[in-house]
């Protein structure tokens, strides 16, 4: 049980996985949602990793791993030039107060 | 307990807790400083799976790049009048009941499943089997990445310079 193997770190990312969710149910800031989801695309990144060493699928988990981590920049630079907008036109970035798309 | 299960222990206690931290605490920075810690819990992990190029990766662009950029949505989204800058929370007890019961699941779910586990025999480096395999089985995927980040980019700079009268 001490050993550690596959277990363990799957076990890890699924902890990390329901701290993500959780963080995005329950803050308020948008900017605290955005770290909920890192969280997730964390969780998922260390499964990748963990299948790809212990499955012995070479290096393709750790390729998508890669990929994953390309996207997490991407839906990062978007989500908070979004906030930004929503920011200037709101002046608070509440997402329980924000519920029109126009002003 | 050899020494290898002595860091994964620690590296686990340091990413987990610093995400309880993130996910608890209400100063938004102290959540930003904790989400630091955790990505490099991550890296920790990533090393003791043999994946020593993507931690290096994932510090460079995670803690280097992401979190940077979080820190800045911070400081340019609220009104800075002291060093505390807090979030407020809603739904906290019906979402911790939930998840608390999806954690539990998802947990006993890992656990009780008979995973099959062949660990193949570790390579001296990453680099270059990911380089070869990058621009070999998935040169298109790669093609088609460089596009979407380039266009994230050049959307993410468009929509942060927008005027207002032109919404």
């Amino acid at each position: 049980m001490l050993q550690v193997g596959l277990t363990h770190f799957l076990v890890i990312g699924a902890i990390l996985f329901s701290l993500g969710i959780y963080g995005i149910i329950t803050r308020k800031n948008a900017v605290m949602v955005l770290m909920g989801v890192e969280l997730i695309l964390n969780a998922a990144n260390i499964n990748f990793v963990a299948f790809s060493r212990y499955g012995n699928f070479g290096l393709n988990g750790q390729i998508a791993a890669l990929f994953v981590i390309v996207l997490a920049a991407a839906e990062a630079a978007i989500a908070l030039a979004i906030v930004l907008n929503i920011y200037k036109t709101y002046s608070n970035v509440n997402v329980d107060e924000i519920s029109n798309l126009k002003e | 307990m050899t020494l290898y299960d002595i860091i994964f222990y620690l590296f686990a206690l340091i990413t987990i807790g610093s995400a309880m931290l993130v996910v608890t605490t209400k100063n938004i920075v102290h959540a930003a400083f904790a989400l630091l810690l955790t990505f490099f819990g991550v890296a920790g992990i990533y090393v003791l799976l043999a994946a020593d190029f993507l931690a290096i990766v994932q510090i460079m662009v995670y803690v280097g790049g992401i979190l940077v950029l979080i820190i800045f949505g911070v400081m340019l989204t609220n009104k800075i009048t002291s060093v505390e800058i807090k979030t407020g929370t809603l739904n906290v007890l019906t979402a911790s009941i939930v998840i608390g019961v999806f954690m539990g699941l998802v947990v006993s779910i890992m656990v009780w499943t008979g995973w099959y586990s062949m660990p193949a025999p570790i390579p001296a480096t990453t680099a270059y089997g990911l380089g070869e395999t990058l621009i070999s089985d998935y040169a298109l995927i790669f093609e088609l990445l460089a596009m979407l980040l380039l266009i994230a980019l050049v959307g993410a700079a468009s929509i942060a310079r927008r005027e207002k009268e032109s919404l």
